[in-house]
């Protein structure tokens, strides 16, 4: 009788042989249902708002500035020259590293500037595009010049040489005011 | 004698006691890492590819704005007209100063309606704007 009552007490527990089951079940269902999605995308820092009050900016040589034209077909215009979107990026980057050589280019790189003007009616597409190229050109850029001046590539860089480096070629693009083109 | 030899052995299993912890590690890495999409989508778009892009990773300071292929413009959970835009925005800027507005715009959209948004976020000092695009696919 004794025995039996000792039996009797041991039984009483939770069984945890199903707990890994639904363990597993939510697991797979967290796996499944949720997507990992990075946000990526190209960052621009718009100019603050146009106090008509101001004074106007201080004139700017032209040579230093290259115009980027698009209409909405996708053809480009860069310095009233007929050119492609592909192209744009070396444009860039000789605009940037000319250093006063080319006379139709920038004097020197902190000088450079980037005027960028598309039609209302170009597609986001091609305006992308077009963004993307240019600063892929200042990427690369970036990255030969870190190469170059701290023998490392750009992603390894410490903080203070890549600000260097950012510093060096800093991205200065103006977006004119898009027009209504003509239909 | 026979019985006494197969109560000896009992314990011939794998001890499945720590198997719940286990998993319920993993389930908890996995919770704790995925973000579950906090909005549901109005607007119907599909993004531009893009070479030159980068990662955002301070989340918690973005804000979407959606534009859709019928134009529509969808913050959070509401689609909303353009004028709305630059009170809305004005009102975050407070909140969040390092607000970031990630424009995730349909490619086949034009300039203008894109110009017009930027207009506005000039307007609600939301400058730091981010293109949303996705990654091309390297080319073989």
């Amino acid at each position: 009788m004794a025995l039996m009552k000792k039996r009797k007490r041991e039984t009483p527990e939770i069984p945890s042989a199903s707990m890994a089951d639904i363990a597993f079940l939510l697991l797979i269902f967290f796996m499944v249902t949720t997507t990992i999605d990075v946000d990526t995308g190209i960052g621009l820092v718009l100019p603050p708002p146009v106090d008509p009050n101001s004074p106007p900016p201080p004139p700017i040589k032209q040579r230093n500035v290259l115009r980027i034209l698009v209409n909405s077909a996708g053809q480009v215009l860069v310095n009233d020259e007929e050119s492609s979107i592909p192209m744009i990026r070396e444009i860039v980057k000789k605009h940037t590293t000319n250093n006063g050589a080319d006379e139709r280019f920038a004097e020197s790189s902190d000088k450079a500037l980037l005027s960028v003007k598309v039609d209302r009616q170009t597609s986001y597409d091609i305006f992308m595009k077009v963004y993307d190229e240019i600063n892929m050109g200042y990427l690369e850029l970036r990255k030969s010049y870190a190469r170059q001046t701290f023998g490392s590539p750009y992603e390894k860089l410490s903080d203070a040489q890549k600000k260097a480096t950012d510093e060096k070629f800093k991205k200065k693009i103006s977006f004119a005011e898009p027009e209504q083109s003509g239909k | 004698m026979k019985f006494e030899k197969k109560q000896a052995n009992t314990k011939q299993e794998i001890p499945t006691a720590s198997m719940p912890d286990i998993i319920f590690m993993l389930l908890f890495f996995f919770m704790v890492t995925t973000t579950l999409r906090d909005t549901t989508l109005l607007v119907k778009f599909v993004l531009p590819k893009a070479e030159a892009i980068e990662k955002i990773d301070k989340k918690r300071f973005v804000s979407y704005i959606f534009v859709g292929q019928d134009e529509r413009i969808q913050i959070d959970d509401a689609i909303v007209d353009l004028p709305k835009i630059e009170k809305i925005m004005a009102e975050r800027r407070i909140k969040i100063p390092q607000l970031i507005v990630s424009l995730r715009v349909d490619r086949d959209q034009k300039m203008g309606i894109i110009t017009d948004i930027q207009q506005k976020l000039r307007n609600a000092d939301a400058l730091r704007v981010n293109y949303s695009a996705k990654p091309k696919e390297k080319q073989l």
